[in-house]
């Protein structure tokens, strides 16, 4: 068994209106440090394949096919044994 | 004229676009399971609003995957005429019908109001309007957004179809409306469907479906 741990977010060029109002609530806060904040989502998949190649090559189908929308959003894998 | 309505699981302007055409057109409107495929050609395929599957994932994103979406891009590909309203224009972004995609306001407010649209000039369907148009939008995720090359090629192409006086929602170039490149398929966050009863005094919807139907 493998999992795909996936972060998806707005693409940098993209405004993350629900990031900047996160972030302005830190400022008036005074958290101050915090530089900048964006908001996304984790998605995780459970994968039961024979090899690691494999769960990655599915994964990445999965990702640019169904999870990512490639015109606003940027995404990370990562796939592990379990 | 036949017309056919794409009902997806919480679709909810199916009917109240499929009882206008019915109404105003005389339309024979089929409404069409979102699990139904089809391979005649109607006059019209409408993907009304709503918020298929729950929106969730992404608004949108899950219909593209339905059968009836499959007989939907092989329609608009032959030439078919498609007018997708609010969740509809964010079935055909996802679906690449057309470009683009739609974010959420930038207010993050969900917003309720009639809005005036512009009709472009360099678009085809200008020439069936005269003056301005009062539409009311609904929705959560209506921000057009693009890259600046498709955006360019928008503009170039004339396939921006309307654009708000006053942008409510963040929208790119201020576009409430857009076209694909054969002027077939038409997206539009604001509801022509919503402004085609006398008894509210707006009738601008119906001259954006008669529009469609000419052009």
């Amino acid at each position: 068994m493998f999992v795909a741990k996936i972060n998806v977010t707005l693409k940098e060029s993209v405004l993350d209106p629900q990031g900047q109002t996160v972030l302005r609530t830190l400022h008036d806060q005074g958290k101050g440090q915090v530089q900048d904040l964006r908001v996304g989502k984790y998605i995780e998949l459970k994968l039961n394949v024979s090899s690691l190649k494999e769960a990655e090559s599915i994964a990445k189908e999965i990702c640019e096919s169904v999870l990512v929308n490639q015109v606003i959003e940027t995404y990370k894998l990562v796939v592990e044994s379990q | 004229m036949k017309v056919r309505v794409v009902t997806f699981p919480g679709s909810n302007c199916d009917k109240d676009v499929g009882s206008v055409l019915h109404d105003y057109f005389q339309a024979d409107v089929n409404y069409t399971w979102y699990k139904e495929s089809f391979d005649d050609v109607p006059d019209l395929v409408v993907l009304p609003g709503g918020f298929s599957f729950g929106d969730y994932l992404r608004c949108g994103a899950m219909a593209k995957f339905s059968a009836s979406m499959e007989s939907v891009v092989k329609y608009a590909n032959k030439g078919g005429k498609v007018l997708g309203v609010c969740n509809g224009f964010q079935i055909l972004t996802e679906s690449g019908l057309l470009p683009g995609a739609l974010l959420h306001n930038r207010t993050l407010k969900y917003i309720c109001k009639d809005v005036e649209l512009v009709p472009v000039k360099e678009n085809g369907f200008s020439k069936h309007f005269q003056g301005n148009l009062s539409i009311p939008i609904a929705h959560g995720e209506g921000a057009y957004f693009a890259d600046a090359e498709t955006l360019e090629r928008l503009e170039k192409n004339g396939q921006v179809v309307f654009r708000y006086q006053e942008n409510p929602n963040g929208s790119l170039h201020d576009i409430a409306g857009i076209c694909n490149e054969k002027g077939n398929v038409l997206g539009m966050m604001p509801h022509p469907e919503r402004a085609m009863n006398p008894f509210t005094g707006k009738m601008d919807g119906k001259l954006i479906l008669e529009a469609l139907l000419k052009n």
